[in-house]
């Protein structure tokens, strides 16, 4: 009955297809980063001149750095803000979990439809945020949001994802922050340290594991960006505000460089794998 | 946790929050049910004053028209869904319970595409799609969205598989019963949870993606909702972005997500926390 082979046979189809449609095309990804292909053209063997060609590549070090600054602006702000919810929403109480449900919601919606949704908000003339802004005498007209400016274009879509996203770093922390047993709280107390006292020498400590997995996801996240900027700025002004997906997307589609759009993504696979390795490293340490 | 702060700080606290956090989307839906001329105006009106179904008039009738993106939408979703449950159920099961040649390589194997982001794959996929007749086709999205969603759906099941207690398991192999009626009778049972919970990511997340669905289809008949969208938002009506017909198709899509995460909040949590103590 507990023959090896049954087990095999129910393993294979999911085997299968995560090797027709992950494993093929990773180890075809990498063939086609040694090679010049256009699609009009038969592929041909040229080493590392595409990995060359883009450390060579000023859009790819301005897509690289932008994609960086999106990843330094946005994290923080989850981690810190995204605890801080967690910290008001944690305790049991009709209110705050109503709260917990509601800061939740927009972590559900597509990130495409909420760009759609930000995309008007923050439009110049029709969007509610600049008349807000009138309306209160913060500005004197209408600010140009999305696609002119890189780093006002890169505020207003971090304000968007953060909106979007902080309910996903806060439920977690608040699972972590629930799972903190009580007689370690009531020690605490007894001790008599005030609440900020408790929250930086008894939780931060004991849900450090959750940061890190927090800051693990936000990262890879914010490194893989595309949706927000190809829906709110387009890249605009000038692919300054590609980022490092949409870069390759840019070359391996419209552009059609298939060898070229593969050693980007390789590169990209590889920073990511390179983050994925730090963040493990760092859990376990922080286990023993 | 036992501490009393002043209660109504920490309540006007949360009523803050919760505004600021639903307000762009009940502004969206207000925008949508705006008079036409209404809904172009610049600078906008704060509420409506009126209302009319005439944004949802003309999302209705947009290019192929909106049932046939609904139901691109759904169909590959319900794809997605099929493929993940059918590949994913019969794999956990094995994984948790049966003697498997090289099982650890198998699994990490499996795994892959948590280390590798499919966003990176795309290029390569796409070719190999376009050599057998999977591009532009809701098959082939699904299939897409399921390499995505698999191994989440793996690791969720295999562990609520492994927590089936083996006496049950063992009675009925004593029984007679083969391995295919032991998955069946014995394992599904207690472990719907855990297959709600897959199915609802994978639904949520076929739904939503974007980048895959802009790269595979070419034809507007095959667009999913947020890819026809995003492409309504530069097109021109009258010389500039239909708003209200983007706002009504931004409500559209939102709805099915936020009444499956409030209906089945339980089994998100559950998925979401039992993906975090990985």
């Amino acid at each position: 009955m507990r023959n090896r082979w049954i087990g095999l046979a129910y393993v294979a189809p999911a085997l299968v297809f995560v090797g027709v449609f992950t494993v093929y095309p990773l180890g075809r990804m990498i063939w086609m980063s040694l090679h010049e292909w256009s699609l009009i053209s038969a592929p041909r063997f040229i080493g590392l001149d595409n990995f060359r060609q883009a450390f060579g590549d000023r859009q790819f070090w301005v897509s690289f750095v932008f994609t960086l600054e999106y990843t330094a602006i946005v994290t923080p702000v989850l981690i810190v803000g995204g605890y801080l919810l967690a910290l008001l929403t944690a305790p049991a109480s009709r209110i705050r979990g109503v709260t917990r449900t509601v800061i939740f919601v927009p972590v559900v919606i597509g990130l495409g439809v909420s760009s759609l949704l930000w995309y008007w908000l923050f439009s110049t003339d029709f969007g509610v945020i600049n008349r807000i802004l009138l309306d209160l005498g913060i500005i004197d007209q209408p600010v140009l949001w999305l696609g002119v400016d890189p780093t006002v274009s890169n505020l207003a879509i971090s304000t968007s994802v953060v909106w979007k996203v902080i309910g996903f770093g806060m439920i977690l922390f608040v699972g972590a922050i629930q799972a903190i047993p009580a007689e370690i709280t009531e020690a605490s107390l007894v001790d008599g340290a005030g609440y900020w006292q408790r929250v930086g020498r008894v939780m931060l400590p004991l849900t450090r594991r959750t940061l890190l997995l927090v800051t693990l996801v936000s990262v890879i996240g914010s490194l893989l960006a595309f949706d927000q900027f190809y829906i709110m700025t387009a890249g605009q002004p000038q692919n300054e505000t590609a980022t490092s997906v949409f870069f390759v997307y840019l070359n391996s589609f419209p552009y059609l460089k298939l060898g070229y759009g593969a050693a980007l993504s390789l590169i990209l696979a590889v920073t990511i794998l390179a983050f994925t390795i730090v963040q493990l490293v760092l859990t376990r340490r922080s286990e023993s | 946790m036992t501490v009393r702060r002043p209660g109504y700080l920490v309540g006007a606290g949360c009523v803050a929050i919760a505004t600021i956090m639903l307000l762009p989307l009940l502004y969206s839906v207000l925008a949508s049910i705006k008079p036409t001329a209404e809904a172009a105006t610049a600078p906008p009106t704060y509420l409506p004053h009126g209302v009319s179904l005439d944004s949802y008039r003309r999302l209705w009738h947009y290019q192929e028209g909106l049932l046939t993106y609904l139901g691109n939408s759904a169909g590959t979703a319900v794809l997605t869904i099929i493929l993940t449950l059918v590949l994913t159920v019969p794999c956990a099961y094995a994984l948790a319970r049966f003697p498997i040649p090289a099982k650890e390589l198998i699994f990490v194997v499996l795994l892959l595409s948590l280390i590798v982001p499919y966003q990176a794959l795309l290029t390569p996929m796409f070719l190999m799609f376009a050599k057998i007749g999977l591009t532009n086709s809701l098959t082939g999205l699904a299939v897409l969205h399921t390499a995505i969603q698999l191994p989440f759906s793996l690791y969720i099941l295999r562990n609520s598989f492994a927590a089936v207690p083996r006496e049950i398991e063992e009675a009925a192999v004593m029984d007679g019963a083969g391995s295919l009626q032991v998955l069946l009778r014995i394992f599904i049972p207690p472990t719907v949870p855990a297959i709600v919970t897959v199915t609802l990511f994978a639904f949520i997340t076929s739904w939503n993606e974007f980048l895959g669905a802009l790269v595979m289809m070419s034809s507007s008949e095959k667009f999913t909702l947020p890819v026809i969208l995003a492409t309504a938002r530069t097109e021109t009506s009258l010389g500039g972005t239909d708003w209200g017909m983007l706002q009504a198709g931004v409500t559209i899509s939102i709805i099915p997500c936020v009444l499956v995460y409030l209906l089945l909040q339980r089994y998100y949590m559950a998925g979401l926390m039992s993906g975090a103590v990985k």
